[in-house]
């Protein structure tokens, strides 16, 4: 039987993986985005989760608004990803410097 | 085994396989692929939990809208693959210990030894339970402000993005609307004052004095 704790294992994992991603992926401005999702995506593993073996709905609900929330971030990120290439050509996280004193 | 544990098994090791390859992968057009594939199996996982609307909204808000940028604009930027793999596994000692320790820890304390997760029984909702009635009820009831300001989220979101890519172009001609409404008369007709007309000497009189 699949108790609580395989689920919250299965979120660690995934969150250890976007983190690992966030390391790797420092030139690509992209990546780095999918991984900020990958994280997200493991914390409504376990608010889901926990919303089942609870039996309390909230933590769905609570959910449903990381999704908004995540859907607005990416939109305004990849928004920004654009603005970005058009004014320097690259999308390499060393190239954004231009506000270092 | 259960079916339903054979279900876990299956979704949980293809999310963290295509997870891997999503921060592995050299394309990033496979990159956003491969999170598809893992945002699908998520999404299975899900159903497991009984949570039906979040599943089916992931799919839909996820892949149908959020993934589908990310290939637009992957596709729209011109990447040099080759540059952005650059020292690339540069950073994978640090990464993959601090990944590593993460899990390990986590393992160690959600394990159920301690916290007694394990003993939490699992729902036993009847066949004709709707998620997303009870759902429902819940966000229009207690939830209903942070529903609103959660469409204002949006609605920032819209035009920020809007805002951020929108470009003037210099050929392009427009009338500006504010100088339209500020227009006076004067600006539009000018009266010049002039001299009145002078005679001049005619032709004929100037070709006799030449002569």
């Amino acid at each position: 039987m699949i108790s609580l704790s395989h689920y919250l294992i299965l979120a660690a994992i995934l969150f250890a993986i976007g983190t690992v991603g966030i390391f790797l992926n420092r030139k690509n401005l992209i990546v780095l985005l999918m991984a900020i999702e990958l994280m997200l995506l493991a914390v409504n593993i376990n608010f889901v989760a926990f919303s089942h073996y609870l039996n309390d709905l909230s933590g769905q609900l609570f959910v449903f608004f990381i999704l908004v929330v995540a859907a607005a971030e990416s939109g305004i990120g990849l928004a920004i990803l654009v603005v970005l290439f058009r004014n320097l050509s690259s999308i390499d996280v060393e190239d954004i410097e231009s506000l270092k004193g | 085994m259960e079916f339903k544990t054979t279900l876990f098994y299956i979704f949980s090791a293809v999310t963290v396989l295509a997870a891997l390859r999503v921060i592995t992968a050299r394309n990033p057009v496979h990159a956003a692929l491969f999170l598809v594939l893992a945002f699908f199996n998520v999404s299975g996982l899900w159903l497991l939990l009984q949570a039906e609307f979040l599943a089916l909204a992931l799919i839909m808000v996820y892949v149908g809208a959020v993934m589908v940028l990310f290939l637009f604009v992957v596709m729209m930027l011109d990447i040099n693959i080759e540059r952005v793999r650059q020292g690339f596994w540069k950073n994978l000692p640090l990464g993959g210990l601090v990944g590593l320790l993460m899990v390990g820890e986590m393992a160690v304390v959600l394990s159920g030894r301690y916290f007694g997760l394990a003993n939490l029984p699992p729902q036993n909702l009847p066949a004709n339970y709707s998620n997303t009635k009870a759902l429902a009820r819940v966000l229009f009831t207690d939830y209903a402000y942070p529903f609103e300001v959660a469409s204002v989220i949006l609605l920032v979101g819209i035009v920020v993005a809007v805002m951020l890519t929108l470009r003037q172009r210099k050929v392009t001609k427009a009338m500006h609307p504010a100088d339209q409404v500020a227009v006076k008369s004067k600006d539009r007709m000018r009266l010049v004052k002039m001299a009145p007309e002078v005679d001049l000497p005619s032709v004929e009189a100037k070709q006799g004095e030449q002569a």
